[in-house]
């Protein structure tokens, strides 16, 4: 029998939304981006041009450092054959018809590195669009046939006459659009693909002007907080409100099905008032084990058979038979996602009418539906405007829609009497749950006596994250597909593979963390390929090799990595050098990482990086994300863990739960396969990487694997 | 409960409670929500402005110490230091979400006014306390070396 399954998460959605699980589509909302502000005409849903020639491109996916304004802009500007210095991105409103992720079966949302991916053809084609309707628009201004006239940079070209776009966009608005375009040809690109290409957000961030929605003011707002309870499915038993409703500028203090919430005329004062609550909880249906006990629950479950993910030939066997055995344990735990900007949202509720919410909401449909069932309007009432996130790695795409819900709960008590401004502070953060999941792997494998692999053996324990959401049917026959993605779909040739599941319940709310399940699987598949080498006595770069003949472009990112990094020649001084592969969300990385070991302090110098993600729409951009998801990545094996102590989150701050600072980053070097192939997404493949590059490094210089993350947990700080 | 004080240059008089931390006073009574919140504590450095020329972490000064002081914000930064940051990051794209970069700009101005040419180490020991969580650290590192560079220039 041979299964092997992986989780594509263009087919993740697609079921959901197919399946009808609440996620309702084809509702109509009248969206900001088609309104034209005064005077720009509108192509499409994606597409305005102002008379002055300036052109904003409307993107369906939230930008949160990703670069996915950029990136969506670059295909519409490509096509356009637009001048890039006149190019603004701006984020659609919620509205799943017009702007639903295509990989997500009809629902709109930011997720699986799948931004550039589904909105390739799509973006271009309508940059091609209004290309055709402007050609036409100025044949008829000229009296000539639109075959003689060219563009470039934003300009319409016809012997000495030069038309702006901006002067033509209103009737070339007006005209049909033509049902099909054809794109151009890759070898006639401008801008994609170009490396000095800027962001266009880069301005905005450098000069204060960029808006998130903590940054936001509504005439007549009041600022809340909220009282969560410590201990997770914990519940109001009872509250004094009374010396938190005394403090200057406290106006209300209400209950809301998540905690206590404390609204005042300004942040302070919020803050200040939640300080002064007393609220008695109720822990009856808590969770109140410590995280060091479900960590050994875990392990005395993955000395037992789970559900089978994947198999492949007679792995006991080929065990037995096997004239080495090698076998490790890892443990990895809770991780906050921590993003800079904590969460928050402004919410406006008119009963009866309509929600308004703006916000960095990752997943607007799901935002939508939830906030509607809540208030009993319809999905079409909740106008969801998304704002710039400052970060998300996952956090923003809750499937219970966390934070629209609770803003628009505290509306609700209120009954709209005022705009809200709902802030988490850091510690509800790091306190606040959605974790990625602890998970604990055993593996197992075989070497016959010429040191070849012939078995693999891993049992992965940890809960499901999407147990009980509306995800849940895409668990099959009880395997949750992120909890084995990048291990059931192991790349390594091996004649007997079997790759098991155990899912406990646990009573903290688990969530994608950035690269989900790739976390600890290309953590644990990658350190245990060269634990498998050393026994063997391979290079682990040979050994990898010789394991991926049948897997290109596996090959291909560790090779070239292996090259410029220099592998075949010896490490500075001092020096020890690790490699690992993976591939994430269809595209492929591998680092090497350079490491020094000082009286067990990890100190990564250097990490070369080779990413194959098909074409690279904005090179630089996805240098930055290689960058960014190695120190993303990074600061965690180094030495991040959320614990509990029964059940109380022992972390609340950067003090005890301290992310990467600037004098952890390596230096980075990104190379970029040369690639005909469609665009895959780069935001979340770069991270689960440098975990295992590094580890492997410091098995190179100790013979010791470390397999407790983070790495303080195994004596090394 | 009035502090009267200089941000960016105007004369302002701030009805607020004498213990609201200057990061809150700002965003909620001014209106310059450029500075940002991201740790409350000082452990992050995103609420970096500069009090009387000194980059300092806005949610640990009290508003009722500032009567008097001059404060400056990423909306007003003006400094040649300050300009040749901006321009230098908007070069090499060094930002990515963005939220924390207001701070890591007063940040690095404060260091370029006392040391024109850092090292790296330099860079690494005075932006420290700047977290940036998607972790564009070098580029940070290099606009700081390329705003030192135009200056120089």
């Amino acid at each position: 029998m041979t299964k092997r399954l992986s989780l594509a998460r263009r087919a993740f959605l697609a079921t959901a939304g197919g399946a009808g699980v609440g996620l309702a589509v084809g509702f109509r909302i009248e969206p900001a981006g088609a309104v034209s502000p005064a005077a720009e005409t509108a192509f499409n849903p994606f597409l305005r041009i102002a008379p002055d020639g300036k052109i904003t491109v409307i993107v369906k996916h939230i930008e949160f450092g990703q670069g996915a304004n950029t990136g969506l802009a670059t295909l519409v500007a490509e096509e356009l054959d637009a001048d890039w210095s006149k190019v603004t991105a701006e984020s659609a409103p919620g509205n799943a018809e017009l702007y639903a992720n295509l990989f997500w079966g009809g629902a709109q949302g930011t997720g699986g590195s799948s931004a550039i991916a589904n909105s390739y053809d799509q973006y271009r084609e309508a940059g091609a669009t209004a290309r055709a309707m402007l050609l036409q628009a100025a044949a008829e201004r000229l009296g000539v046939p639109a075959s003689e006239i060219r563009t470039e940079q934003g300009q319409l070209i016809h012997g000495e006459n030069h038309l702006n776009y901006g002067e033509v966009a209103e009737a070339a608005a007006a005209l049909p659009a033509p049902t099909a375009v054809s794109l151009k040809p890759p070898s006639e690109y401008r801008l994609i693909g170009e490396s000095s290409l800027r962001r266009v957000d880069g301005a905005a961030k450098t000069d204060g002007s960029a808006l998130f929605a903590l940054d936001l003011q509504l005439p007549g707002m009041l600022y809340a907080t909220v009282a969560h309870s410590p201990r997770f499915g914990g519940r109001v038993a009872s509250f004094d409100g009374s010396a938190a409703a005394a403090v200057p500028g406290v106006e209300a203090v209400v209950e809301i099905p998540s905690g206590v919430a404390v609204v005042a005329r300004n942040t302070w004062a919020a803050l200040k008032g939640r300080d002064a609550l007393d609220v008695t909880w109720n822990d009856d249906a808590a969770e109140t084990r410590s995280s060091a006990t479900l960590v050994g629950e875990f392990l005395e479950l993955a000395e037992r058979p789970g559900a089978v993910a994947a198999t492949e030939g007679d792995v006991s066997g080929a065990l037995a038979a096997a004239d080495q055995v090698v076998e490790l344990t890892y443990e990895f735990p809770f991780l906050a996602h921590a993003p800079m900007e904590t969460l928050d949202a402004v919410v406006r509720y008119t009963p009866g009418e309509q929600v308004e919410l703006w916000f960095g909401s990752q997943a607007p449909t799901i935002d939508q539906t939830t906030v509607a069932a809540m208030t009993g309007l319809e999905p079409s009432q909740i106008h969801v405007n998304t704002m710039l996130a400052g970060g998300s790695f996952g956090r923003r795409a809750t499937p219970n829609a966390d934070i629209a819900s609770e803003a628009t709960a505290i509306a609700m008590a209120l009954d709209g009497r005022a705009p809200i401004k709902l802030m988490w502070t850091r510690e509800d953060d790091i306190q606040g749950g959605f974790y990625r999941p602890i998970y604990v792997h055993k593996l197992r494998g075989g070497l016959d006596a010429s040191g070849r692999l012939v078995a693999w053996e891993q049992r992965i324990v940890g809960q499901s994250i999407l147990a009980g959401t509306p995800f849940s049917m895409l668990i099959e026959d009880g395997i949750d597909l992120s909890s084995v993605e990048g291990a059931s779909d192991l790349a390594y040739a091996v004649p007997a593979l079997q790759v098991e599941l155990h899912s406990p319940t646990v009573g903290v709310p688990g969530l994608w963390w950035r690269a989900v399940g790739h976390t600890h699987t290309g953590y644990a598949t990658e350190t245990f390929v060269d634990a498998l080498a050393a026994a063997a006595g391979a290079d682990p770069f040979a050994f990898r090799q010789q394991l991926l003949q049948d897997k290109p472009r596996h090959l291909g990112v560790l090779e070239l990595a292996a090259e410029r990094a220099g592998w075949s020649s010896p490490a500075p001084e001092g020096v020890h050098r690790g490699i690992a592969v993976h591939e994430s969300f269809n595209s492929f990385v591998a680092q090497v990482a350079e490491v020094r070991l000082d009286d067990g302090r990890v100190k990564v110098e250097r990490v070369v990086c080779a990413v194959d993600c098909g074409r690279a729409i904005n090179p630089d951009q996805v240098r930055a994300q290689m960058e960014g998801g190695i120190g993303y990545g990074l600061g965690a094996v180094l030495r991040d863990a959320i614990t509990l102590t029964d059940g109380y989150v022992d972390q609340q701050q950067f003090d005890t739960y301290e992310p990467l600072r600037i004098d952890d980053m390596p230096h980075v070097e990104v190379h970029i396969v040369a690639s005909e192939e469609a665009p895959t997404g780069v935001g979340e493949p770069g991270t689960p990487v440098i975990g295992p590059a590094v580890a492997n490094a410091i098995f190179a210089a100790t013979g010791r694997m470390p397999t407790r993350l983070p790495f303080t947990n195994d004596g090394l700080v | 409960m009035a502090t009267t004080l200089q941000i960016n240059g105007e004369t302002r008089t701030l009805e607020a409670a004498d213990d609201t931390p200057l990061l809150w006073a700002l965003r909620d009574e001014v209106g310059l929500t450029g500075t940002k919140y991201g740790c409350g504590v000082a452990l992050c450095g995103a609420c970096t402005v500069q009090v009387d020329g000194v980059a300092l972490r806005s949610c640990q000064m009290a508003l009722g110490d500032l009567e008097g002081a001059s404060v400056v914000t990423i909306e007003g930064l003006a400094s040649p230091e300050g300009r040749a940051l901006q321009q230098a990051w908007r070069e090499l794209d060094v930002v990515q979400c963005g939220y924390c970069q207001s701070g890591q700009i007063m940040q690095a101005a404060d260091l370029l006014a006392q040391t024109p040419k850092p090292s790296d180490d330099d860079i690494d020991a005075a932006m420290w306390g700047n977290v940036c969580r998607c972790a564009t650290y070098q580029r940070i590192r290099a606009g700081i070396h390329r705003a030192a560079e135009l200056l120089e220039a």
